[in-house]
């Protein structure tokens, strides 16, 4: 799996700052940015499927911020939730507590990720951000034993 | 619910407890205060009508002025009513929150007791501190004596609150010689004051979960001036809302508030510009010498912000000379006074000879003697046709006479 990140490939990305620009008299009164085009009960709608205004930075990529990325190994991966739990940018992406991949849209590269998982090897580790994911995947470490 | 309080027709309480019953009466959700010296008691009053049920939100005590500031942020944003009280070296501290909750649009009560600002170290009033707000964007209102402290406080919950405002007020009153001072004061009975402000009405607030909404945002230069903008916009157009809520108010009690507010001043010479205690002063004074023949004026700004600068202009079009008195030293400038109340005379075709005093710093008395010394400079000035003094002078200081700047132009 490359990328696995089913809820950011169809919401169609823009870059941060690509927003219409307005005058003063149109801006939001205290700048108060709406999440969502309407109302919607968003603890029972799924990410994808929730009625997303400008405002909100899930249709924003910050991509280009980041130097190092996380690489997924599917293969390792036991389903714990620790990096969906600790991400500081909900870039794991996560379904059904089954662990789905990295939304590279938002992910800044800060390896918090890697540094929570508890599987030997990891199943998550940083690359540079031009490593195709393939090639990553072939140079994975192998399991470390335990020192005697 | 909340006990009411029986109130007499007329009350004998100092600013504080006048403030902190006008609070109590707008049943604010959220207090969240860090008590200072000379407000201490508008807090501990409040703290004492929660804890005899006078009240039924909460009392929040936190660790410093910021975050008693930005607790009230977090309540309002979350849709409640809210207040809380400060002077001096606490509204210094609560500057840098101050902006975030006008730029927020959070009607957000303050009531500022006056003092100076340290160093050297002072309780005293003066308006160093009120001073130190007029760019924060919120609504300044200030009271002369105990009973306008109670009124206003009500009114500014009404004005910060309409939807055409939606910004937050500061009510202010002088340290001690206010705040400290028993008065007869007439207040409104709970349930007339309580509906004269209104039940809280929210604004896309943070606990509505079907409507998600992020505040404080960060706009960089494609943004941060449209809102800015917007948001002057705001405080200036809050101009008509605070005339319709004086409006109102006089209806409900007869007490008249304007703006501007003048004493005097139809056939006013010479005027004096004050804020403050200071004004009944220089009242008292202008009475005494109208029976000795100076035609003697004063002008109040009871509005700080928004500046009244037409109102200013209006008032004293007709006199003479006029000083402007800044009861904050302006280390380096002319008083902020005498500089908007100049700048209002000079869009005017008729601009009276305008002087400045530096007065009354770190609780220093002002008398009637005093001013009645500065009205009678005024009519010398005027008989001269120019200033006969330096433009910015120092009243009630020891020592040499300390004066800066001249002109010799008339009016």
């Amino acid at each position: 799996m490359s990328r696995g990140v089913l809820a950011t490939e169809k919401r169609g990305m823009r870059e941060l700052g690509a927003e219409e620009h307005v005058g003063w008299d149109e801006v939001t009164q205290g700048t108060l940015l709406p999440s969502f085009e309407k109302e919607v009960d968003a603890a029972h709608v799924r990410p994808e499927e929730r009625p997303y205004s400008d405002f909100n930075s899930y249709t924003a990529t910050v991509a280009s911020w980041r130097v190092i990325k996380p690489v997924y190994n599917r293969d390792i991966c036991i389903d714990c939730q620790n990096c969906w739990v600790w991400c500081p940018d909900t870039s794991i992406v996560s379904r059904d507590k089954q662990m789905l991949g990295i939304d590279y849209d938002h992910c800044k590269g800060c390896g918090v990720c890697v540094e929570v998982c508890p599987t030997n090897p990891k199943s998550l580790l940083m690359f540079g951000e031009s490593e195709e994911t393939e090639a990553a995947l072939a140079k994975w470490p192998e399991k470390k034993k335990k020192a005697k | 619910m909340a006990e009411k309080m029986e109130l007499n027709d007329i009350e004998v309480w100092d600013g504080n407890y006048a403030a902190s019953q006008a609070l109590r009466q707008a049943q604010v959700d959220v207090v969240s205060a860090y008590p200072i010296t000379p407000s201490t008691p508008i807090v501990e009053s409040y703290g004492a009508y929660v804890a005899n049920g006078y009240v039924d939100g909460e009392f929040v005590m936190v660790e410093s002025e910021h975050a008693a500031m930005s607790g009230c942020i977090g309540a309002a944003a979350a849709g409640g009513r809210v207040a809380t009280a400060t002077s001096s070296q606490g509204f210094m501290l609560m500057i840098e929150v101050l902006y975030q909750a006008s730029g927020m649009r959070l009607p957000i009560v303050l009531t500022v007791v006056n003092r100076a600002v340290a160093s050297p170290l002072n309780v005293r009033g003066d308006h160093g501190d009120m001073y130190a707000g007029r760019d924060s964007g919120w609504v300044q209102i200030d009271a002369f004596n105990a009973q306008e402290a109670y009124d206003l406080t009500l009114c500014a919950f009404k004005i910060g609150e309409d939807m055409d405002v939606r910004l937050p007020v500061m009510v202010h009153q002088d340290g001690f010689v206010t705040s400290h001072t028993a008065q007869n004061v007439k207040p409104l009975q709970d349930d007339v004051a309580y509906n004269f402000i209104g039940k809280y009405q929210p604004y896309e607030e943070m606990l509505d979960f079907t409507k998600a909404v992020t505040y404080g945002a960060q706009t960089e230069e494609d943004w941060h001036y449209e809102h800015k903008a917007k948001q002057h916009k705001a405080l200036m157009d809050s101009r008509d809302v605070i005339d319709r809520v004086f409006a109102e108010y006089k209806e409900l009690t007869g007490r008249e508030y304007n703006r501007v507010e003048k004493y005097f001043m139809d056939d006013a010479e010479v005027a004096i510009v004050a804020l403050g205690s200071a004004v009944e002063t220089a009242r008292y004074a202008a009475e005494e010498l109208r029976a000795e023949g100076i035609k003697a004026g004063v002008v109040a700004p009871r509005c700080f912000r928004p500046f009244a600068f037409d109102g200013i202009r209006e008032a004293l079009e007709n006199v003479k000379a006029v000083s402007a008195l800044d009861r904050s030293c302006p280390m380096g400038a002319m008083g902020t006074l005498f500089n908007e109340v100049s700048a209002a005379l000079y869009t005017n075709d008729k601009r009276p000879i305008i002087s400045n005093y530096i007065y009354g710093l770190g609780g220093r008395d002002f008398s009637v003697a005093e001013a009645k010394r500065i009205f009678k400079e005024q009519k010398a000035h005027a008989d001269a046709g120019h200033l006969t003094t330096p433009i910015q002078q120092f009243s009630g200081l020891r020592g040499p006479k300390l004066g800066f700047f001249e002109t010799k132009r008339g009016n």
